[in-house]
């Protein structure tokens, strides 16, 4: 076991990030994929450009947003929210993983400036999650519809919505009213062994 | 002399080669795009949010309507994921069968695209001939699941039925045959004027910009990079397939054109070495692990635990260890994956779905820029964009 934590923190580009940003790094792990780098929020773009610069990580291939607030274990010193980078290396043919966490009221630096495909990630997380980004060029809102309220991903946003959409023959437009839909659940979430009493 | 303003040109989301409903604001200097800036998300159904309430199994055939012209692949990524965190073995007749179906699929999104993009361009024919050959494959969808378009056909642990006797000999027929279609379409398209005239030179994305902006798939490669998930980071049977990755020179629309049709001829090719396996092995084609799968009737008939195991696979479903996983797959449009988080409960705890056409939709700016407003057609066009994984 020790042998391979030994061998992972030898990866090139995770000993390069603990030189570059010393104890900005929070934790290095081996997922079922690729290496996950736990980082201090505030380090973020410095992290990736130094992986776009100096370690040929040429792509950004993924940025999403995690509420953990329900995942089991979840302390809220933590920070409730997680920010995930999964970029790739074209000339290595390697992955890798960026995490930070941060609390609903820390800004996180927009890495646009590293690859500009990072916009609409970026634009997916914020009207989500209610993530900031800050020095982000655009952030606005991207999928929902003009106008919407609330943060849909959110652990705390109910499934069903809040507001149902008409047509009011009166008005004769489009109105929105309170949700009556109800939600059913019809298979409760369950862990192993939970339920057998 | 008179004063001369940019004008906005609102484009969508009814026209007929927004490819569903894309909304684009257009900034024009007369006829040249100075901005294009699309707006997204009016086919946005929340998916990842219903993930989240559904059991795994609830969840496959809402990957059919990600990207709804090539249904298998986007299933193939999600299958290939729960696997990981289950740490399940496929069975390798399971694996064949997935990887011709995810070339059919191959061939059945490039047909689309090129139906559909010939269309945008104003030529009929070839729509007509591409959907001919789409008809086909859509029989071989329906025989093995039973729906032509939405499938739900690879289940994670392998796939849902095993092949119908004779399929593998229409297949076979099929692919005889569709090297002589790719013909067809490249004798209306290849070195027809008004096809080079739209295409040539438009649209060019050199090997950086592409990288910078997240191109991926025959996007990236008409660009000159040679990188396909399927040689590089090999999942299932791929890396027994022989097949070559079609490269581009110049980056530009007629570049990606080419690169798509050589892709439906490897395809081919790669469906041939399937059949030519599958025909002469026989084997499991699910996972013969417990959670995976349902038991077989007959032996629910004569024990009680059996009856308990299927009634649970299909009401609580499977519990998924805690942790996470990216997974990609080679889609036709590019690299789509699925990023799973577990929290070890029978529902996903957050299903991330990174869809090709996000990140190319993305770039359209980009490549927009400084074009005539008639070639924001062809270069929509050429980025193969389905709102069903751009809007999730």
């Amino acid at each position: 076991m020790n042998d391979i934590k030994q061998e992972q923190q030898d990866l090139p580009e995770v000993a390069g990030l603990k030189e570059h940003l010393k104890d900005a790094i929070l934790d290095v792990s081996e997922s079922l994929d690729c290496t996950v780098v736990k980082l201090r929020y505030d380090a973020i773009v410095d992290a990736c450009h130094y992986l776009k610069d100096h370690q040929g990580y040429e792509q950004l291939m993924d940025l999403c947003g995690v509420d953990m607030s329900e995942y089991p274990g979840f302390v809220k010193e933590d920070g409730r929210y997680q920010v995930i980078y999964n970029v790739l290396s074209i000339q290595h043919n390697k992955r890798l993983r960026l995490k930070i966490q941060l609390d609903s009221r820390q800004l996180v630096n927009s890495v646009v400036e590293v690859w500009p495909t990072a916009n609409w990630f970026e634009r997916e997380a914020f009207e989500m999650f209610g993530i900031i980004f800050n020095h982000h060029p655009d952030l606005r809102r991207l999928l929902t519809d003009y106008g919407f309220e609330g943060y849909p991903m959110r652990k705390d946003f109910p499934v069903e919505g809040r507001v149902e959409m008409f047509f009011d023959d009166e008005q004769w437009r489009c109105v929105y009213r309170p949700n009556a839909v109800e939600n059913r659940v019809l298979i409760p979430r369950t862990w192993p062994g939970a339920d057998r009493g | 002399m008179a004063e001369i303003k940019n004008y906005t040109l609102n484009f969508g989301p009814q026209h007929p080669s927004a490819h569903g409903v894309l909304r684009l604001v257009l900034e024009l200097d007369g006829e040249v795009v100075q901005r294009a800036e699309p707006h997204i998300g009016l086919l946005h159904r929340g998916t990842e949010k219903l993930f989240e309430q559904k059991t795994y199994l609830q969840n496959v055939p809402y990957f059919d309507r990600f990207d709804y012209v090539s249904m298998m692949a986007n299933e193939h990524a999600y299958a290939l994921a729960v696997e990981k965190l289950m740490g399940v073995e496929v069975p390798e007749r399971a694996q064949y069968i997935r990887v011709m179906f995810a070339e059919l699929t191959r061939i059945l999104n490039h047909c689309m695209w090129l139906g559909a993009v010939a269309l945008d361009i104003g030529a009929m024919t070839v729509f007509l001939y591409c959907f001919r050959e789409r008809e086909d494959i859509f029989d071989f969808y329906e025989e093995v699941s039973g729906a032509r378009m939405h499938a739900a056909y690879f289940r994670p642990g392998g796939v849902s039925k095993d092949l119908p006797d004779g399929l593998l000999e229409k297949i076979q027929g099929f692919i005889d045959r569709f090297p002589g279609y790719v013909d067809e379409y490249e004798t209306l398209l290849t070195e027809n004027r008004i096809w080079k005239q739209r295409n040539v030179d438009i649209a060019i994305v050199d090997e950086e910009t592409a990288l910078a902006w997240g191109f991926s798939g025959p996007m990236i490669r008409a660009s000159g990079v040679a990188w396909d998930l399927r040689k590089t980071q090999p999942y299932d049977v791929y890396d027994k397939m022989e097949f070559d990755i079609p490269v581009g020179a110049t980056g530009d629309c007629y570049d990606r054109y080419l690169v798509r049709v050589e892709e439906m001829r490897q395809s081919n090719e790669i469906i041939r070495q399937c059949i030519a396996w599958l025909a002469k092995n026989s084997g499991d084609i699910k996972s013969r692990d417990a959670r995976l799968s349902s038991p077989d009737r007959a032996d629910m008939k004569g024990d009680m635990e059996t009856l308990i195991h299927h009634f649970k696979y299909f009401s609580e479903g499977y519990h998924v260890p805690a942790g996470e996983v990216y997974t990609a797959v080679e889609h036709p449009k590019g690299e789509f994956a699925v990023h799973l988080i577990s929290d070890g409960s029978n529902k996903p705890y957050r299903m991330k779905v990174r869809a090709s056409g996000f990140a190319h939709l993305e770039a359209l700016d980009y490549m927009c820029r400084g074009h005539m407003i008639a070639d924001v057609v062809a270069i929509l066009g050429t980025q193969d964009i389905v709102f069903g994984e751009v809007d999730r």
